[in-house]
């Protein structure tokens, strides 16, 4: 039995002749990672490359260290245990804000929105799956909407909405919407028969079959969605921080471009991956705490 | 003797899949259950067995006829009529005690009145010590007696039970049987009972009826007391390989046979 990094590995079974992919992978992953990053650090170290296209690796290191203010912090932590009589590094940050101030502030918009649209999808998508008419009424704008590209409908919120931070909040919503509405109505789909049949004939109200019967067995689904919903919103984030923010790490990528500092672009876009992985982990876990019965019934 | 649930005349039809006509899948069926009764319906499959079940649980409304529980019309599902169904029906996020004690939950019953009557009927069914399990660890023969278990508890007067044993293996279904008849014995619930299997139908039945497809009706009936026998022996094998049960048992599936071949030729 081994701890995977994309999660728990139960005993392993034998082998079955021709099962496709069968084998562990993990292995291969660790050299694969390994070669991109080596190979990185040596084309660099031979020049072959200009930093503008693609700076070293150290390089975009000290960045993290300047933008991320670590000698700052680092002191002010030495001053406050009795260490060191006054903080003397600066804080330089990038666009007026150190890294942790540019991942709060896109932390806040992802998690607002996507709080925002969970606790409105959630119950929209269960009565798409309950009723004809909720159906009726939501499916059309729903499927509309949920192809287009979030940046095709950027212009039309800052017309509604100006360059403040409710139609960044809007589009990371509508991004975290659909998904959470559609896993939602799908998984009042999961119920079987059987088991509302069975709370109905122990004398259930219909309010107590939705609640206890219902719910429960779309909750599976609903955090799929959830899961789905938070990297879409993840991805709209920068597209949303192009209009007019002054912080976040989407700013920080934008602006850093804008003076081709391909270090902090390089940077930035690694956060972002760093986040988003760290998201994803955060989801598998809470469901395997709340649905610990997900494809084994 | 009053009937528990009486079916006078019922009747039940759904529109065909090809949207032309209807398809009878009962036809003018009268049946009483009286207490302490184990009705077995045995048939081939769209013999209208499940249809019967439905009917009397409330899931289906006749066509025609009346579905009596008790001398009051059956409008719908209710607490009175327990159903075991084949699977899918326990809740995986409940643990065995709370889908036991699920429908007192329902009914408002005070916290320690339900576990202690979901406890006395997980020790009927043999689970006493895997009441904080999760369900989906249970093979399927323990999740039926949950379910089993689950039915009893909210103290139904009829059971239903829909091919309750169908997708166990042979082992485990005739240890099941013995079990449900070991229950039902204890509990004095009148009981409705479908399968597929004579061999079951028979060695469980106080009553057997036979039903036959299009339309669904029952064709023939039974008063049979394998069931008692074992319940005061202790000893299925001997009760299924009696002259008597062979010789039933060659009976109806002759009836069975018989009724195939008479469909397949013009």
């Amino acid at each position: 039995m081994r701890l995977g990094l994309f999660g728990r590995r139960g005993p392993q079974a034998v082998e079955q002749y021709g099962a496709p992919g069968r084998g562990s992978g993990t292995a291969i992953s660790a050299v694969t990672i390994i070669v991109i990053l080596g190979g990185w650090w040596v084309v660099t170290q031979l020049g072959l490359i200009r930093p503008l296209f693609l700076p070293a690796p150290e390089m975009v290191i000290s960045k993290f260290a300047r933008i991320a203010c670590t000698e700052h912090y680092f002191e002010q932590l030495l001053v406050v245990a009795g260490g060191l009589a006054e903080v003397q590094a600066k804080c330089h940050g990038f666009s007026d804000h150190a890294l942790h101030e540019h991942i709060l502030w896109s932390l806040y918009r992802v998690f607002g929105a996507f709080a925002l649209a969970t606790v409105t999808a959630v119950p929209i998508g269960i009565s798409m799956g309950m009723s004809r008419h909720a159906r009726g009424v939501f499916d059309p704008p729903i499927e509309f909407y949920r192809p287009i590209p979030p940046l095709a409908y950027l212009p039309l919120t800052i017309i509604w909405f100006g360059i403040g931070e409710s139609g960044k909040l809007f589009l990371i919503y509508l991004a975290c919407f659909a998904p959470i509405a559609i896993n939602a109505r799908a998984g009042v789909r999961s119920v079987s028969i059987e088991q509302i049949h069975a709370a109905y004939s122990m004398g259930a109200s219909h309010r107590q079959v939705l609640r206890q019967v219902v719910l429960k067995a779309a909750l599976p689904e609903i955090l799929t969605g959830m899961r789905v919903a938070i990297a879409f919103g993840w991805t709209t984030l920068v597209a949303a921080e192009m209009v007019a923010a002054k912080a976040g790490i989407g700013v920080m990528v934008l602006n850093a471009a804008r003076f081709l500092a391909t270090d902090i672009v390089f940077l930035g876009i690694i956060v972002i991956g760093a986040v988003a992985f760290v998201f994803d982990l955060i989801m598998r876990r809470v469901e395997r705490a709340l649905v610990p019965w997900k494809g084994r019934m | 003797m009053t009937a528990v649930v009486s079916l006078n005349r019922v009747t039940v039809e759904f529109p065909a899949v090809d949207g032309e006509g209807v398809v009878r899948a009962l036809d003018d069926v009268s049946l009483d259950f009286r207490d302490n009764e184990f009705v077995v319906a045995l048939g081939a499959s769209g013999c209208g067995k499940t249809t019967l079940l439905n009917v009397i649980a409330g899931f289906l409304q006749p066509t025609s006829g009346e579905v009596l529980h008790r001398d009051e019309p059956i409008r719908g599902p209710g607490s009175d009529r327990g159903v075991v169904f084949q699977k899918h029906a326990l809740l995986p996020w409940l643990n065995v005690l709370e889908n036991t004690e699920f429908g007192l939950k329902l009914q408002g019953v005070a916290k320690d009145e339900r576990l202690s009557r979901a406890r006395d009927y997980l020790a009927l069914v043999g689970l006493s010590d895997f009441e904080r399990y999760p369900v989906y660890q249970l093979s399927g023969g323990m999740q039926q007696r949950v379910g089993l278990a689950r039915a009893l508890t909210c103290d139904p007067d009829m059971l239903l039970m829909d091919e309750p044993l169908g997708a166990l293996d042979a082992f485990t279904r005739e240890n099941m049987q013995e079990l449900v008849l070991d229950a039902w014995s204890k509990t004095r619930k009148v009981v409705f009972f479908i399968t597929h299997s004579v061999e079951e139908a028979l060695f469980m039945a106080t009553r057997l009826i036979v039903m036959s497809p299009r339309p669904g009706r029952i064709t023939h009936t039974y008063d049979i007391g394998f069931c008692r026998r074992f319940l005061e022996t202790g000893n299925a094998r001997a009760v299924k390989s009696s002259p008597e049960f062979i010789a039933l048992r060659e009976e109806i599936l002759s009836i069975i046979y018989g009724e195939e071949t008479g469909d397949v030729l013009p």
